[in-house]
């Protein structure tokens, strides 16, 4: 009896043990990339990583921020770098977000390669600005009852310099459910004037994970990484007539742009619609009514395009595209700058496509 | 020759007339759950293919070279699941490194069947029917690619069915189950073929 108690556990410990072997040894054979040199600009920079993790990773490691929305999860396509050695075959996942041209190039998701021999990548000079910045959370407030703006204090290194317009990057650390960091965009309400604050709109999205924190976690003097800043939504330096579009939490870049504006007294003029649901979706009224004293030739419209009855709307209804429609009669020699929910935004470059922008002069930041 | 035409007759047999899906309804939830896409649906069914062509002649190994002798037997279940974990897991490491194609279009899927039933449903079926090495390797590979006939003829009706009218109390789950009760009856008038045992 005993015995065949013991054969028993010896058995299926002799088959575990085996298979576990085979497992170290895989790992260490066919698992283990070894050590892979990054080779960055043709030069500029070099440096050795662990082999198997995402190129993405490799850089990030190194101080290297390349912009990811979405965290490295291969959905937002803005991870692109220039791969010119070691990066392997395209994959099927990556194919939706480069062009033929991109292709040429040697564009890649540095989220979707694996790096696993070395690699030698070219990465735009502005990026290698971006740096990593701990900071402590100094005012969180109700915007409306589904947006907070979060400021944010600078500690490490204490300033930083963008352009209004450009986002940063809010690292989520391990909360609840979720076992590892992540990144999201969010961009910079505050103007680059005060480069000590970083103030974000942040709108509480059901289920998502950064936003869940944001609302459900964070309290002031919580300390927050951030890294940053990243984007090409900024002011043109032109003369042309502006036409910003906002919804939601688009507001923020917008009304860093504004208060910009506002700063260097510039004379062009400018319309901001803002579309909301109701009433109560509308927020920072009191703050535009101010800009549109300060700011020599601006007006601001905000739109709701469902008014309750007990809002006592006076201002302009429908959808933000009929509103800006209405508006605005011809619009051939102006810029316009939109932010918002992917399909406002296309709804909009329709609109203003039949008013006269160009495509070339329609910026958007997309989320 | 009956005796060699039985792997062949086994093989067919599993793929039409005793399909491990459709007769034993073992792997159902990947089954209910993947078959929206027929892309994806044929990547699952290779990997699954894959998995079963290759575990059930292991497994059948390790009974009958381990656990028989020593008497063992009824250990086969928590032996069968460690020996079809490990294979998986070390198939998606070679894949990783050697076929990254290959490893983008059925990595994904090797974790989720794991703990797939039907798997170690082949295995076990494989033992009750005390079949020999080579029968066990294609009743595998039979079962495999029956699994993957039907959830692949399941994803086909089901891109059809986006643009049809369902009542909204079958929509989802509900049509597809009625869908594969139909598909197991049709699978039937096969069922005079050939039989296994």
């Amino acid at each position: 009896m005993f015995t065949t108690l013991l054969i028993s556990i010896a058995i299926i410990n002799l088959i575990s043990v085996f298979l576990a072997l085979i497992m170290v040894i895989a790992d260490a054979t066919i698992g283990n990339y070894g050590v892979c040199s990054i080779t960055v600009n043709a030069g500029a920079r070099e440096f050795e990583v662990l082999g198997g993790q995402t190129l993405l990773r490799a850089l990030n490691q190194e101080g290297i921020f390349i912009p990811s929305a979405c965290g490295g999860r291969g959905s937002c396509g803005l991870c692109k770098v220039k791969v010119l050695e070691g990066g392997g075959e395209y994959l099927p996942t990556e194919l939706p977000f480069i062009d033929d041209e991109e292709r040429k190039q040697l564009v890649r998701l540095s989220c979707q390669v694996k790096v696993k021999t070395n690699v030698a990548v070219e990465i735009p000079e502005e990026l290698f600005s971006v740096k990593e910045f701990t900071t402590t959370v100094e005012k969180i407030r109700d915007l409306t009852h589904d947006i907070k703006e979060v400021t944010l204090r600078l500690e490490d290194p204490n300033e930083i310099s963008i352009k209004a317009g450009q986002y940063i990057q809010f690292v989520v650390p391990e909360y609840g459910d979720i076992d590892e960091e992540v990144y999201r965009a969010y961009s910079v309400a505050s103007p680059p004037g005060d480069a000590s604050h970083v103030e974000l709109e942040i709108r509480l999205v059901p289920g998502g994970i950064c936003t869940s924190y944001v609302h459900e976690h964070l309290k002031e003097g919580d300390e927050v990484t951030i890294n940053g800043p990243y984007g090409d939504f900024f002011l043109r330096e032109t003369d042309a007539p502006i036409i910003f579009i906002a919804g939601g939490s688009g507001m923020a870049p917008i009304k860093s742009i504004l208060l910009d504006m506002q700063k260097q007294q510039n004379p062009r003029k400018a319309m901001y619609f803002f579309g909301a649901r109701s009433k109560r979706d509308l927020f920072l009224l009191d703050e535009m009514k101010a800009l549109e004293e300060s700011i020599p030739n601006f007006t601001f419209v905000p739109a709701l395009s469902e008014p309750l009855a007990e809002d006592n709307w006076g201002g302009e209804v429908g959808l933000i595209t009929e509103v800006v429609g209405r508006m605005v009669e011809e619009a051939s020699s102006s810029e316009a700058y939109l932010c918002g929910s992917p399909g406002m935004i296309d709804a909009c470059i329709e609109v203003l496509g039949k008013l006269g922008v160009a495509e070339d002069r329609i910026f958007y930041d997309k989320f | 020759m009956a005796n060699f035409m039985l792997p062949f007759s086994i093989f067919f047999a599993s793929i039409f007339t005793s399909n491990i899906l459709l007769t034993n309804y073992l792997g159902m939830c990947s089954f209910l759950s993947v078959s929206k896409e027929l892309k994806t649906s044929l990547g699952l069914g290779a990997a699954v293919v894959f998995v079963m062509a290759t575990t059930t002649p292991l497994n059948w190994a390790v009974y009958q070279w381990l656990l028989i002798p020593f008497g063992l037997e009824y250990l086969r279940f928590i032996v069968f699941i460690i020996v079809i974990a490990a294979f998986v897991q070390l198939t998606e490491m070679a894949l990783e490194r050697y076929s990254e194609g290959l490893y983008q279009s059925l990595g994904i899927f090797l974790p989720l069947i794991t703990v797939n039933c039907a798997i170690l449903g082949a295995s076990l079926f494989m033992v009750i029917r005390e079949y020999s090495l080579i029968t066990s390797f294609f009743f595998g590979f039979g079962s495999g690619l029956g699994w993957m006939l039907a959830i692949v003829a399941m994803a086909g009706i089901r891109t059809k069915l986006k643009t049809a009218k369902v009542p909204p109390g079958l929509e989802g789950p509900g049509i597809t189950l009625v869908i594969a009760g139909f598909m197991a009856m049709a699978f039937m008038g096969f069922s005079g073929m050939i039989a296994v045992s």
